[in-house]
């Protein structure tokens, strides 16, 4: 439907409006409103925006790298794991406790030993279905979570039930004679380190692409 | 004149008997005038307000509406939904007086209003079994409205309100879960937070926003509670209103096996 409106002169001295000059074309009126309206966005804008920003904060913040000591390097044998206590969260008590299974580098499982951090084996117990605590068996040598039944053999790698990767593992260092645990790594069913996922999140083929890194991943030092 | 009608406070029988002609000097008594004014006191305030509100008009118009012909019980499901959150909130802001949700005192404080806090269990379960309560209702409420067809024209804005409010329940169910904080709130908020955290591209990044980092830590149960009891509560009492709003200028639908009655002029016509 064609306009049937009178077409309006721009200028608002054509429009017979009081106080016009050559030229104008905003009415005082509007430009009034118009930065009524913007002071009013920006006021919002100035609250606003800092509280989404206090509330997504955690999401950009990346964490520190932290490396706890559990012990000396001749408490841990190669052929079964020690399960050990490390805190990954400070300030939230036992919640931020987790437990790792830890052993030595075994020549035989795990084939030649990649670099330094590679010495010692730390597995988390974070089930890689949906997050359970999985618990090592000595007598089937397999990793079990009670949740929904997730299986893992010997060197983290499913072997049954749901989850959609190998559990993950820590970074070992030794210093000062003492066993360090660091920070978490996730692996893909061929033990390739990628950056710290959560669980349920494969990193197989396109998974690796669907779940990017996270920026809270902290930097080994 | 008092534009609303109430009913007089004081029953007939009670009334003082009004003056025979002769009796008295034709003046009412002291006695008279206190309790002729203290029966129009409730009437005057109410008429205060209504003069500068318009209140009772708004009542009006949202109580005494016209309703089809075949309503039921079935009809009564979205206020018990209702009935079933004002209870949440009620039971909340008690249950807020005790709890404390730091991740080393919260379970200790939930253990606290259930075992040591004079009908503390009582208000507890009243709130984790009236959430039970509230989800129930709100699919009932839901199948009446899809069986009943109350969804189609005009009122398909209130079944998008209402599956909001669906959600938002949900959310409620999810982040008051984890509060008592014993084993199983906390590992089944863990598998939540991974199931969120299993979306593409997105999915890592929301996890980390409802953990407030890359681990479940200090501020993750406090980040629950607040959206547990300020964010979502705010958001659904606000939509409940939009809800009810859209309700009461829409009317209600009849039954689907009441007959729409033919005008009179066309049942003529048939015969």
């Amino acid at each position: 439907m064609a306009d049937r409106r009178k077409e309006k002169s721009p200028y608002t001295e054509d429009r017979n409006i009081p106080g016009a000059f050559e030229g104008e074309t905003v009415t005082r009126r509007r430009l009034m409103v118009g930065s009524v309206h913007a002071f009013g966005a920006m006021a919002t804008a100035a609250i606003g925006l800092p509280a989404l920003g206090f509330a997504l904060g955690p999401v950009f913040e990346r964490q520190r790298a932290r490396w706890e000591d559990v012990g000396t390097p001749e408490d841990f044998v190669d052929f079964t794991y020690r399960p050990k206590v490390i805190t990954v969260e400070s300030g939230a008590g036992e919640v931020g406790k987790t437990t790792v299974y830890v052993r030595k580098h075994n020549e035989e499982v795990d084939g030649p030993v990649k670099d330094s951090y590679d010495d010692f084996v730390a597995i988390s117990t974070r089930c890689m279905h949906l997050g359970c605590p999985v618990r090592y068996i000595d007598a089937s040598q397999r990793f079990v979570c009670p949740c929904h039944g997730g299986v893992y053999d010997f060197v983290g790698k499913v072997s049954g039930g749901p989850p959609v990767r190998p559990l993950d593992r820590f970074y070992t260092r030794v210093r000062r004679g003492r066993l360090e645990i660091g920070p978490r790594y996730s692996v893909n069913s061929e033990l390739r380190r990628f950056s710290p996922r959560d669980a349920g999140q494969p990193l197989d083929g396109i998974g690796q692409y669907l779940y990017p890194r996270r920026f809270t991943t902290p930097e080994l030092d | 004149m008092p534009k609303l009608k109430l009913p007089n406070p004081i029953p007939d029988q009670l009334r003082p008997r009004p003056q025979r002609p002769g009796e008295g000097n034709g003046r009412k008594s002291t006695k008279d005038v206190v309790i002729e004014s203290g029966r129009d006191a409730g009437i005057s305030v109410v008429d205060w307000v209504d003069e500068r509100t318009s209140l009772s008009g708004a009542a009006r118009w949202t109580m005494f509406r016209k309703v089809p012909k075949g309503t039921n019980w079935f009809y009564t499901l979205g206020s018990a939904t209702m009935f079933a959150f004002l209870s949440q909130a009620v039971t909340g802001v008690f249950l807020a007086m005790y709890y404390d949700p730091s991740p080393t005192r919260a379970y200790e404080s939930t253990r606290h209003i259930t075992n040591e806090v004079f009908l503390g269990e009582f208000v507890r379960g009243m709130h984790k079994w009236g959430a039970t309560v509230m989800m129930v209702l709100i699919f009932l409420h839901m199948g009446r409205t899809f069986f009943f067809g109350a969804y189609k024209y005009p009122r398909e804005l209130n079944w998008v309100v209402g599956v909001v409010l669906l959600v938002l329940t949900m959310i409620m169910s999810l982040t008051g879960y984890l509060l008592p904080f014993d084993q199983r709130s906390f590992w089944a908020t863990i598998v939540a937070d991974n199931i969120n955290g299993t979306g593409p591209f997105l999915g890592p990044y929301l996890a980390d926003f409802l953990r407030a980092g890359p681990e479940f830590g200090a501020t993750t149960l406090a980040r629950f509670y607040s959206i547990h009891m300020l964010l979502v509560p705010g958001a659904i009492a606000a939509l409940i209103g939009v809800h009810l709003y859209l309700v009461a200028k829409l009317g209600t639908t009849a039954p689907p096996w009441v007959k729409a009655e033919e005008p009179e002029q066309l049942r003529t016509e048939k015969v």
